[in-house]
């Protein structure tokens, strides 16, 4: 069955808000200009730091000449090594939550130069146009050395990484024998799959603005982070703070998509500047800057499938090679899902990593999934050719109903009705397997699946509840929501669980005055802080229980927790519902203001130890191709997601919708593009860095299948933020290949690969 | 090895045009304000004016989260240097509703929620309005292709076009 979702205002009836399709709570402030992102809070006295980026991918600066910018009227400070404090000593000290292995990068720490873009000085002055000019004429001399930034030329250079970032997992050991099974299968596949280094590039830019409070050393750190606690914990420990007096507030992020999850370069900047010159100072990065921040690595993957005559898998390999800097082992989880997502005895995977002169790269949107299930994807569609069999019909075949790589069954698993729900809403029938076998006048029309898997976690996360007397419910958490709707589905999990109507609830995040939350990433949000949240207000729901049954009369006497529901703005009886007290005047008649409750729940490791937890999707998309010219449109795409309990529709499908988009992306037209030369992304800017644009997206069909799972979390949701990304791009190469017979193993698919 | 030199081949020189009293109309009202002559229409009403509702993302006209309404027309506020607007109207989507009384197209927004972080909403919204007063726009594609200089990195598009449609169709039915 899937889910309707309507797009009109949201109407309820009662307080089942859980599954229902609400608009964001958030949605009135951010189409006024009302809400404030990081680089927006105006404090008086502010200043004005403008980052000066390297020129040159390695060396070092031999001089700086900062005094004649000195001289101009305003200009407060010029920062660089030569004048930063002595700061923490160690590695560790600069180590965020989410760090890679190795030594973190560390701004105006040293001469040398890493990497193309990197931030070398920061101008400080009393405007904004005054910092950026000063910082345009600041003199800088370098000494260059040779850098190396193509991956290309490291195909012998890897190295399997030791040492991984929190939630990377080393590929599985081999099992059965991959290459006798390859060799003796009678349909073989072999192919290299590339794509070039993306950058997130978020709408908002990323910046901080210190405001300094005169009380003592205290600051107010407006920072776009997607992680406030993450920020506080690097700042604390490099500048050597304490909490009190770093306090880090995220309340509206412009998007993050993986970029946001460490504490980025002017975060550090407008530290320091605030510290040494005690004001309040503000740093924004320039767009191009934005391309110095880390990126999803530029990556080689070489795909070996094999099947027998009735199209069972035989054998697997899969090995990916990607690019990581000369400081940090930047890791992801690239191939190991080509162990688990079908069933196959003869699997070898391999997973290395080569250091180039650049940035250390960060997880991107479904980092390393969408790498590795674009390279799987397609090899699947090539076999299914070679084999003679419909790709959809080959996964079907090979359907995978335990993770092999685990060894463990799939806590749920409605991927088989993502295919099946998804190829009948897309019309899948109506293809004809022959390339270039459709088409309507000059367009070939082309028809292409695939499908993805994504972790589903839950880390440990605190939250706490204040419910007063006139009714009203406030719930926090220093969570963040960077578009994905966490405001909204707190504020319903919260309403739902104590029977309260959605306006009478806040939900308060991004602040690190409040209750602990992991950084927002890898899907886990609604699953980690919506477990506390309701955790908590079930702790708010007892003492209310509690109170309401000293009230005279109570009709709730001797009842459990367990006994009464919290329904409509009541708590009633179970067996008896019009036994109920209504819960506004439950603190009234006690005579309380407020009743308060802090909760930290972690998962229940001990009940997911025995399975494997994943949402799965299945993608449809149908291209059509201009047969002279090679351009690509992406005319329609359904995207079925299995993400356990969906408690938004609305936004569920806008993060699935988002998705597509993303994959389109992906697919026809984003790629850093580095200049070997000058060790530079030469197109570092939004009009060469190609996104798509309103009129490059037509018809998208999200199809939420329902999945129940009560071993993820108490709520039972997977997370859905970025499993609709997977399989797009090669769900879309392959119907390219369908429309032109043309593969193109190398994304983008662009016109050149075409024509 | 090899030296280089980054910036200006010689030292930078140490004079700066001097500030400049520049008078804006935006949304109803005027501002006096004391600029540079260099500051962008975008940077005035961020920086010293502090409506923050109008975005920057790249500062180069390259996105469209800047745009506002120049007497009605939308433009890239930061392509145009606040002094170029001297005497014009602007409006910004702090001129538009309130969050207790919304523009038809905010409401729109909410209601086929047609964003995600936001960042690029204002502008969307802000271009929106541009577009429906040039008339221009009555089919689906029509308003793809008009809404094309703003980017949402969310990849909202689906739901912009959306909002935006209800309100056109609105507007052409009450307008005809
Ligand atoms: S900020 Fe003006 S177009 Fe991007
Ligand atoms: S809503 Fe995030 S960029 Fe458009």
């Amino acid at each position: 069955m899937s889910q309707t979702i309507a797009t009109s205002p949201s109407i309820h009836l009662g307080t089942d808000y859980i599954g229902k399709p609400t608009s964001r709570v958030d949605g009135p402030a951010k189409v006024t200009g009302a809400a404030k992102y990081a680089a927006e809070f105006n404090v008086p006295g502010l200043l004005y730091g403008y980052i000066v980026s390297s020129p040159i991918a390695k060396g070092k600066i031999t001089k700086i000449h900062a005094e004649p910018v000195l001289t101009l009227p305003g200009v407060v400070r010029v920062f660089s090594h030569e004048n930063v404090p002595s700061l923490a000593w160690f590695d560790r000290s600069y180590k965020d939550d989410v760090a890679p292995g190795g030594s973190p990068f560390r701004p105006l720490h040293e001469p040398k130069i890493r990497f193309s873009q990197q931030p070398v000085a920061l101008v400080v002055a009393d405007t904004f146009e005054l910092a950026r000019y000063a910082a345009s004429v600041l003199e800088i001399e370098y000494e260059t050395e040779a850098h190396d930034t193509d991956l290309e030329t490291k195909r012998d250079n890897g190295y399997e990484p030791a040492r991984g970032k929190l939630g990377w997992v080393p590929p599985p050991p081999p099992r059965g024998n991959s290459n006798d099974a390859y060799h003796n299968a009678p349909h073989q596949h072999e192919a290299e799959y590339i794509h070039l280094a993306q950058h997130s590039n978020p709408m908002e830019m990323f910046a901080t603005t210190v405001e300094w409070l005169n009380d003592g050393q205290k600051m107010n750190i407006f920072d776009k982070t997607q992680g406030a606690y993450n920020v506080q914990s690097y700042i604390t420990k490099v500048f050597g703070l304490s909490k009190e007096e770093a306090r880090v507030i995220s309340k509206y992020t412009g998007g993050g998509f993986g970029s946001g999850l460490r504490p980025q370069h002017q975060v550090f900047l407008a530290v320091l500047a605030a510290l040494d010159l005690q004001r309040s100072v503000r740093v924004s990065l320039t767009r191009q800057q934005m391309f110095s921040l880390g990126h999803r690595p530029h990556t080689l993957q070489y795909l070996k499938l094999a099947a027998d005559d009735n199209g069972a898998l035989a054998a697997v390999q899969h090995a990916a090679l990607a690019e990581t800097s000369r400081f940090e082992d930047f890791t992801e989880n690239v191939v190991n899902w080509s162990g688990m997502l079908y069933q196959c005895e003869n699997v070898k995977l391999d997973y290395q990593l080569a250091e180039i002169d650049a940035n250390s790269p960060i997880d991107m949107r479904a980092p390393g999934a969408a790498t590795g299930s674009f390279a799987l994807e397609s090899a699947m569609d090539e076999l299914a050719y070679k084999v003679g069999i419909d790709p959809l019909e080959f996964r079907l075949l090979n359907y995978a109903d335990r993770d092999q790589n685990l060894k463990k069954p799939f806590s749920s698993k409605k991927l088989r009705e993502c295919y099946h729900q998804g190829a009948a809403k897309f019309g899948w029938d109506k293809r004809t397997p022959k390339p270039r076998s459709m088409r309507e006048g000059n367009w070939l029309i082309g028809y292409g699946m695939a499908t993805g898997v994504w972790d589903a976690t839950q880390l440990n996360a605190s939250a706490k509840a204040c419910f007063d007397a006139d009714g009203r419910l406030t719930v926090s958490s220093a969570s963040n929501d960077i578009g994905t709707g966490t405001y909204t589905i707190m504020t319903q999990i919260a309403a739902q669980t104590l029977g309260l109507p959605l306006e009478a609830v806040t939900f308060v995040l991004g602040d690190t005055n409040l209750p602990e939350a992991p950084v927002q990433g890898g899907s886990m949000t609604a699953a980690t802080v919506g477990t506390a949240v309701q955790a908590v207000c079930r702790a708010i729901g007892e003492k209310l229980l509690k109170l309401a049954q000293q009230m005279a009369d109570s009709p709730l006497k001797g009842a459990n927790f367990e006994d009464v529901q919290f329904v409509n703005g009541q708590i009633r009886r179970n067996e008896d519902t019009k036994q109920s007290v209504v819960i506004r005047d439950i603190l009234p008649a006690a005579g309380e203001a407020q009743v308060e409750a802090e909760t930290s729940t972690l998962p229940d490791l001990l009940k997911q130890s025995h399975y494997s937890l994943h949402s799965h999707n299945a993608v449809f998309a149908e291209v059509k191709v201009d047969e002279d010219l090679g351009t690509v449109h992406v005319t329609r795409v359904v995207n079925a997601v299995a993400a356990g309990r969906i408690l938004n529709p609305k936004t569920a499908r806008s993060q699935v919708l988002g998705s597509v988009v993303w994959g389109i992306s992906m697919a026809l037209m984003e790629e850093s593009m580095m200049d070997h030369g000058f060790g530079r992304y030469m197109n570092h800017n939004l009009a060469e860095y190609h996104i798509p644009v309103n009129a490059d997206i037509h018809n998208i069909e999200v199809i939420l299948v329902e999945e129940e799972d009560d071993i993820v979390n108490p709520l039972g949701v997977k997370g859905i933020g970025e499993i609709g990304l997977l399989g797009v791009a090669a769900a879309i190469a392959n119907a390219v290949f369908h429309a032109t017979g043309k593969r193109v193993r190398n994304l983008p698919v662009s016109i050149d690969k075409l024509v | 090895m090899s030296q280089v030199s980054h910036a200006l081949p010689t030292r930078p020189s140490v004079s700066l045009a001097p500030t400049q009293a520049v008078t804006l109309r935006i949304n109803g009202q005027d501002h006096l304000l004391q600029i540079a002559p260099w500051t962008t229409l975008l940077d005035a009403l961020r920086e010293y004016l502090d409506l923050t509702g109008t975005k920057k993302g790249c500062d180069h006209g390259q996105c469209g989260a800047c745009t506002v309404l120049i007497n009605g027309k939308r433009i890239n506020s930061c392509l145009s240097l606040a002094v170029m607007q001297q005497g014009e109207e602007i409006t910004t989507i702090e001129g538009l509703g309130t969050e207790e009384q919304l523009h038809p197209l905010q409401q729109a927004f909410i209601d086929h929620d047609a964003f995600q972080c936001g960042y690029c909403t204002p502008g969307q919204i802000c271009s929106a309005v541009g577009l429906i007063s040039e008339g221009r726009a009555r089919t689906e594609d029509e308003v793809r292709e008009l809404m094309s200089g703003n980017l949402c990195r969310c990849g909202a598009y689906t739901n912009i076009l959306n909002a935006v449609m209800e309100v056109v169709r609105n507007e052409l039915k009450t307008g005809s």
